[in-house]
Formats: C-alpha cells, sequence, structure tokens
C-alpha cells in the first residue's frame, strides 16, 4: 500500500462575471424603488427639501441690489444648487443603503444569486436616477416660478444635468460606501467626497480667478464640469457644445466611478 | 458515487486563524445532511466555502461537479443565512418576488415559496415588523424561491418554537425526497437525530462524518448528544 499523495489544489479562481442583465438591472432598480416607497418621510424630505433650500437662498438675496449687466447673485447660485443638491443627497443616501447591503448580508447573498455585480449597481443608478429626475422636476419649476430663477436655456436640460449630476453621486455614493464599515465613517466620507468638490466647483470663487494648482484640481473633479454645463444653459439660449461636453466628462466620471466600485464587490471574501 | 458536494483537504483561515483545518467529505444527493457543532466550531465559514463566497487558504469545494461558487451554480443552489438576510424595508412578498426575479421564476413561484414557508397570511407585512421565527422562514422562502437542487441552511431553526421546528424539518424531509439535496447546520445536538446523515465539527476539524444510527453505536449511547461526547473523549483519550 502506497501512501496516499494529498495534492493540494489552490482555490478555484474566481471567475469575473462581467454580463450585464437588463432584466436583473430592471428589477433590482424596482426593488431600490419599492423600498424606498416604504419610506414615505425620505420621499418627502427628498422631493421638498431642495426646493426650501432654495428659497431661503432666494430671500437671502431678494433685497441686494444686483450690479447691472450682471446675473443676479440668486441666479448664479441657485442654479449651481440645482446641480449641486441632487448630487449630495444621492452620495448619501446611496453610501447609507449600500453599507446596509453589506452589513445585513443581503449583498453576500444576492452574489450566491445570477445578479451579476454590474446590475446590482446599475440598478442603483437607475433607480437613484429616477428620483433624482423627480426631485430636479420639483425643484426646477419652483424656482423658476416661485423664485424667478432665470434660466435661458431649457428647463428639461437643467433636469438632465441635475440626474447625470445625481448618477455621479449614487456611483461615488457606491463606491465610498465599500471603504466605510461604519455608518459614521460612511456619513463621514460625504465631507472628504462632496465638499472639496463643491469649493473647488465655481460656485464660491470662479475657477479662472482661483490660484493655478487649485485650477488644476478644480479641473479634474467631476462637480466642475456639472456647475458649467449648468452656467451654460443659464445663459444661453440653445445648447452650447461645451455643454454637452461637460455632460458628457459627468456622466464618463460616473461610468469610472460604478467600475471601480464593481471592483470593490469582492463576492469572496475572508 | 455521485456526491453533490465534494470537500477535499479544504483549510481556512480568517485573520490569522485557522478556522477548518484541511476537511474533506462528501455530501449525498436528496438527502438531508447536519453539520453539527457548538457555536464558533467553523460551520458558518463551512457553509461559505460551499456557496463559493468564503476566500480559501487550500483545498477544493465542488458542487455539482463545479467549482463552488462558479457562475453555473448560482441558480442550482441556494444560500439562507443564519442572520435573516432579507430587505427590512420591504413587505415579505416583495421580498420573495425579488429574489425570484433574480433566479428568473415568476410572482407565482414568489406565492408558492411564501405558502411553503407557511407565511401566506404575514406577506403584506414588512419583513422588519414579523417575529424572529417568520423572519427566519421569510429569509427560508427567498431560498425556495429559486428551486434550488442544493439548499444551504445556516442554522435555520433558532428560535423558532418546538412545533415550528418539527414542521420546518418535516418540509425539509419532503424536500429531499422531492430531490433536492440540504446541508443543514445546528449546535442543537437533539436536531442531530432528524438528519440523514451527519458530520460534527469541532474547532475545524471533522470528529465525525456518519449516520445517526451509527453515531449512536460508535458512541456507545442511544442520547445522540452522550454519543458525541465518548466519540470525543474516545479522540482525546487517543491524541494523549
Amino acid at each position: 500500500m502506497t501512501a496516499p499523495t494529498t495534492t493540494r489544489t489552490t482555490a478555484p479562481v474566481r471567475r469575473r462575471t462581467t454580463h450585464l442583465s437588463p432584466r436583473l438591472t430592471a428589477a433590482t432598480a424596482a426593488r431600490v424603488l419599492r423600498q424606498l416607497r416604504h419610506d414615505h418621510r425620505t420621499i418627502a424630505m427628498m422631493l421638498v427639501l431642495p426646493s426650501v433650500l432654495l428659497g431661503l437662498l432666494y430671500l437671502l438675496w431678494k433685497d441686494l441690489p444686483t450690479f447691472p449687466g450682471q446675473p443676479g447673485i440668486f441666479d448664479r447660485v441657485g442654479l449651481t444648487m440645482l446641480g449641486i443638491l441632487p448630487f449630495v443627497v444621492m452620495f448619501l443616501v446611496t453610501s447609507i443603503a449600500m453599507l446596509r447591503e453589506r452589513t445585513s448580508g443581503t449583498l453576500e447573498r444576492l452574489l450566491t444569486t445570477p445578479l451579476g455585480r454590474m446590475d446590482l449597481l446599475l440598478g442603483y443608478g437607475a433607480a437613484f436616477g429616477l428620483a433624482a429626475a423627480l426631485q430636479a422636476l420639483v425643484t426646477v419649476t419652483v424656482a423658476t416660478t416661485i423664485y424667478g430663477l432665470d434660466v435661458k436655456g431649457s428647463i428639461w436640460l437643467v433636469v438632465l444635468i441635475a440626474v447625470v449630476d445625481a448618477v455621479l453621486g449614487v456611483a461615488l455614493g457606491l463606491l465610498a460606501s465599500a471603504f466605510a464599515r461604519t455608518e459614521f465613517q460612511a456619513v463621514q466620507f460625504m465631507p472628504v467626497v462632496v465638499l472639496p468638490q463643491v469649493f473647488l466647483c465655481g460656485l464660491l470663487v470662479p475657477v479662472d480667478q482661483m490660484a493655478g494648482w487649485l485650477q488644476a484640481i478644480s479641473n479634474v473633479l467631476p462637480l466642475t464640469y456639472a456647475v458649467e454645463a449648468l452656467q451654460e444653459v443659464g445663459s444661453s439660449a440653445v445648447a452650447t457644445n461645451t455643454m454637452w461636453l461637460d455632460i458628457a466628462v459627468v456622466a464618463g466620471a460616473a461610468l469610472v466611478a460604478l467600475a471601480l466600485a464593481a471592483a470593490t464587490l469582492r463576492r469572496r471574501t475572508s | 458515487m455521485d456526491s453533490v458536494v465534494t470537500v477535499t483537504d479544504l483549510v481556512v483561515d480568517r485573520g490569522r486563524r485557522r478556522v477548518l483545518h484541511g476537511l474533506s467529505f462528501a455530501v449525498p444527493p436528496r438527502e438531508v445532511t447536519g453539520l453539527l457543532g457548538p457555536s464558533g466550531s467553523g460551520k458558518t465559514t463551512l457553509m461559505r466555502a460551499i456557496v463559493g463566497v468564503q476566500v480559501v487558504h487550500s483545498g477544493t469545494v465542488n458542487v455539482l461537479g463545479e467549482p463552488a461558487g462558479s457562475p453555473a451554480l448560482r441558480n442550482r443552489v441556494g444560500y439562507v443565512t443564519q442572520a435573516p438576510s432579507v430587505y427590512q424595508d420591504l413587505t415579505v412578498r416583495e421580498n420573495a418576488r425579488y429574489f425570484a426575479a433574480l433566479y428568473g421564476m415568476s410572482s407565482r413561484e414568489a406565492e408558492a415559496a411564501i405558502a411553503d414557508v407557511g407565511l401566506t397570511d404575514a406577506a403584506e407585512q414588512l419583513f422588519r415588523d414579523l417575529s424572529g421565527g417568520q423572519q427566519g422562514r421569510a429569509s427560508l422562502a427567498c431560498a425556495l424561491v429559486g428551486s434550488p437542487e442544493v439548499l444551504v441552511l445556516d442554522e435555520p431553526t433558532v428560535g423558532l418554537d418546538p412545533v415550528l421546528r418539527v414542521e420546518l424539518w418535516s418540509r425539509f424531509h419532503a424536500m429531499a425526497d422531492a430531490g433536492t439535496t440540504l446541508f443543514v447546520s445546528s449546535h442543537v445536538m437533539d436536531e442531530a437525530g432528524r438528519c440523514d446523515r451527519l458530520l460534527l465539527l469541532r474547532d475545524g476539524e471533522l470528529l465525525a462524518d456518519s449516520t445517526p444510527a451509527q453515531l449512536r453505536a460508535d458512541g456507545r449511547s442511544d442520547d445522540l448528544e452522550e454519543a458525541f461526547l465518548n466519540v470525543v473523549r474516545a479522540r482525546e483519550g487517543m491524541a494523549a
């Protein structure tokens, strides 16, 4: 009798599932929206809060004199906020939602089902993108009718930019949640990821008046392009090429963030 | 022999600690195989390796002839974690329908799975409003909905009242009779007698791969807990 030879084989290589299933993506988006539907207060806050905050800004500058020939401060800041607010809200909501998937064990369970990682992430993007569209529609309508926000271009373009911005927030939120182990950490990624972009996007100081190195940083932050796109819509009656290019940059950044987020979703963990 | 799960020399580390020390065993088809062992013995880690979500140090785990966790298995293997991993803010029905969609099933199968675990009357309730026992069953329904060939259940009867526990075990056997292979963990020895086959795990090592009858004979006791203790003592006597 010979001694048994034990051949130690290494763990099977994790096969990448890069296939996309529109059906599973849609099912996931529908599930996320259903979760949202059960949370009435979140829906109410999502829809109403940006309009209320914008109203506060409107009242703040209402009676201040404006320089002739220059847009009013509210017209500039209010329009910029239409891009920043959905970005911030969706970043926060998504990073918490994804963290809950991780800590409740549902993520691990999902990864044992036929659902692909990209299906899950795109499902989130679609669901919160849709929520952002509703939010933007309400906010833009209120801003232009009640607060008299002056937008030269199409209001639908403002909504489109807000949605692309929200999807960017979703994508970065999904990515950030990979680095957070607790809700406390997840919430603190908001100032880390969001505030520098808000400071440098051209809202506080126009980008061309910043120091050179700050301009360089501003130029690689996606929110800068979203703000530029909004300013283009605000000042031009027809859609400009710059605006389309800006939108493409923001969408591209969102896709890169989604791909990175997919890479952080490990099917096997230790 | 066409075993459904084949584990060979499986070694798993978690952090710097070795959790499973080279396990080898096979799970036969269409039976209820119980994985018994105290809390901390490595049961959950072993189950995670079988469904392919655990990083393993060495060794192989094959399920239905494929490496554990391969895409081809994701329609065929169902997994229910110990803590119910279901969406708290959805109803039982919405949860079941979502998992049904992931497995390519319709809402009819979702209703059937809800009925199978006896939650039809609670189908419209939010998951977080259910009792602990109901939550476990709702989680189970989300795995049943895919009609898996292999069902891996991590402590499915914890916190259930005795009547429900007996009901659930007879459901497991009915499923096995219908062709499903079940791999069920428990830390309660009185559930061992309900399994067709038994794996006894302690400190990451397999103490027995047996049947309840065989274990009673080996441990020279009709009481499985007692028999298990005798097996452990005999082992430690050998080692000393």
